[in-house]
């Protein structure tokens, strides 16, 4: 479905072009008023909303600004330095990195099993796919209670299948070495399903003939066919699927503030997290602005990643 | 290889197949499962050390009463009906005019506002909270509907996307509604929006999904209770009840994740391909 637009797009530039041809100039300036008439709620709610607030964001990371304080000051590059000397600034981007690093792996490599295992038969592929795109569907907050119901030290559903299978019961959101990756399940548990879903539409997407092709050269067997043809056929929705996920579990939130905090001792601390905290419960606006610049220009070189990819999947 | 092997093999194959996938199925539903089990248990089952997937005693009744009477979790339902269907209009409502011009018309400035359209896509929202929190501070618009609406009436990713739909909408269709002496909004609304349902329909599931299930905002925005959504309504749940009343914080979970899902499992084509197409996002 993500090619779509992109054929809209190539359409588009040359009907556009036609169209430039065809008609006189003269249009153009009748049509401007017309037209930012229509734009106009569009472009006023642009400016205040987002570019605005982007710019504000920026301008107050340069300040002291407390909530409810009645004084601002500039005080130049001090939030970042205050930032750069603060160790659990660096503890939140950390696990943010280690958040990100078990989630895409995981939730990819399940998401693209799944939407191989799903496509290579014919049986019950609509139930598979219902089942395993529902955990998307599910509000996450909820879910993240849930889980945190599952994951009870005493009486979880999770230590209770440990016990039963000879393992010991652990105290997963408690324990500073077993909280972080415990909230990475939750995320790859939310997003393998949207994952395979993108990945059912790449793999729909590779002509048979190639297949074929590969019985005729005598491939041997499921094996080479998916290293010589799936794979490099399923190469650029991968990286796409990657950059998109890390963008996505780079934003983890919900269930950090619900389950943990950043706790146990820092130990699930991640950015937006931080930022939250410093921001709205300790009224350093400041302060949490300039965490809010770092996780913006973050963001963006993902999301500017993710873009040179979509492009590049419009020559491919 | 003879026929009987290639059968055997074809047999394993689905056995394999079939048995990996009923392992990842159990991973993605069983936290669905077991809060529905949960939702139907006594307190004593509840605490109990055994793995029980149905309960010996059904004490549904009483926690899904629990769950709307402790809080009213009636009203979340409703504010976050409310919310979303409201967004959801709004940014119809600003999108799609801002889409045709930007598909259709031909005026000075237009690539330069495209461009403020692509660059307002990169702006990641939790990372405006802050101002936007002091401007509705400002405007004393916080602890209101308002301040769960505003934010998002303006949908860069919903002009983008319909404005790349309009742009397969033919040109002929437009001409011959301006021949026709329709005005440009007109044309907007009876003539592209027609065409475009499947594209508003993504978007839709896009939006409703999106803001149905977000947190983080409504926890910036409010702190009247009055106004809670769902999903902070379940979280307020929980941290109220302090004890270990999980048969009705279950019913409440239950409750709050059934629209979405229900809705998913009547339209499931439509939303697997609504998210997909939204997926670039």
């Amino acid at each position: 479905m993500t090619n779509w637009a992109a054929r809209a797009t190539g359409q588009a530039t040359t009907a556009s072009l036609a169209g430039a041809a065809l008609q006189p100039r003269k249009r153009a300036g009748t049509q401007t008023l017309a037209a930012y008439a229509l734009l106009g709620p569009g472009i006023v709610l642009m400016f205040v909303l987002l570019i605005g607030p982007l710019m504000s964001v920026f301008a107050l990371s340069f300040t002291d600004y407390q909530l409810g304080e009645r004084t601002i000051a500039f005080i130049g590059m001090r939030n970042f330095q205050a930032l750069v000397g603060d160790p659990v600034f660096w503890k939140a981007l950390g696990n943010t990195a280690l958040y990100v690093c078990i989630v895409v792996p995981g939730s990819v490599a399940l998401g693209l099993g799944a939407a191989l295992l799903i496509e290579s038969g014919t049986a019950l592929r609509s139930l598979y796919r219902v089942l395993l795109f529902l955990p998307v569907m599910a509000t996450l907050i909820a879910m993240a209670i849930v889980w945190e119901f599952m994951l009870h030290p005493i009486f979880g559903l999770v230590n209770a299948m440990l016990k039963s299978l000879g393992f010991a019961p652990q105290n997963w959101l408690q324990d500073g070495s077993l909280a972080l990756p415990a909230l990475a399940i939750i995320g790859v548990w939310q997003q393998f399903g949207f994952n395979m879903v993108l990945f059912l539409a790449g793999v729909v997407s590779i002509p048979k003939y190639l297949y074929e092709a590969a019985a005729v050269d005598g491939v041997p067997n499921a094996w080479e066919r998916f290293r010589l043809v799936t794979w490099p056929m399923l190469g650029p929705v991968t990286l796409f699927v990657i950059v998109i996920s890390a963008i996505r579990s780079f934003q983890v939130f919900d269930t950090v503030h619900a389950l943990t905090k950043g706790g146990p001792n820092k130990a699930t601390e991640v950015l937006l997290y931080s930022m939250y905290a410093e921001g709205f419960e300790f009224f350093r606006t400041g302060y949490a602005a300039a965490i809010a610049v770092i996780f913006v220009i973050l963001v963006l070189a993902l999301t500017l990643l993710k873009t040179s990819i979509i492009e590049r999947r419009i020559h491919y | 290889m003879r026929p009987r092997d290639a059968q055997y093999q074809l047999l394993m194959r689905e056995a394999v197949r079939h048995a990996l996938l009923l392992f990842i199925a159990a991973f993605a539903i069983v936290p669905l499962l077991w809060m529905i089990s949960t939702s139907l248990k006594p307190p004593s089952e509840i605490l109990s050390a055994q793995i029980r997937w149905w309960p010996d005693q059904f004490h549904a009744l009483e926690n899904y009463r629990d769950a709307f009477t402790t809080l009213p979790l009636a009203r979340y339902l409703m504010n976050g009906a409310i919310v979303t269907a409201v967004i959801f209009s709004l940014q119809v409502l600003i999108a799609l005019p801002a889409a045709y011009a930007l598909a259709k018309m031909r005026f000075w400035g237009r690539s330069a506002v495209f461009g403020v359209v692509l660059f307002c896509i990169l702006i990641p929202y939790h990372a405006i909270a802050i101002p936007l929190f002091l401007l509705l501070h400002v405007v004393g618009l916080l602890n209101s509907y308002a301040a769960l609406v505003i934010p998002f009436t303006i949908s860069v990713f919903g002009i983008f996307l319909m404005r790349q739909f309009f742009m397969t909408v033919p040109d002929d269709l437009v001409d011959a509604a301006r021949m026709d002496g329709i005005s440009e909004m007109g044309i907007v609304w009876r003539v592209m929006l027609p065409s475009a349902i499947p594209a508003v329909t993504a978007f839709g599931i896009f939006s409703v999904v999106a803001h149905w299930n977000d947190y983080f905002w409504p926890l910036v925005a409010l702190s009247d209770d009055s106004y809670f959504t769902p999903p902070l309504g379940v979280v307020a749940f929980r941290n109220d009840d302090a004890g270990n009343n999980y048969g009705p914080l279950m019913a409440a979970a239950t409750v709050i994740v059934a629209p979405l899902v229900i809705a998913f499992l009547l339209a499931q084509r439509r939303f697997i391909e609504g998210i997909a197409f939204t997926g670039m996002k």
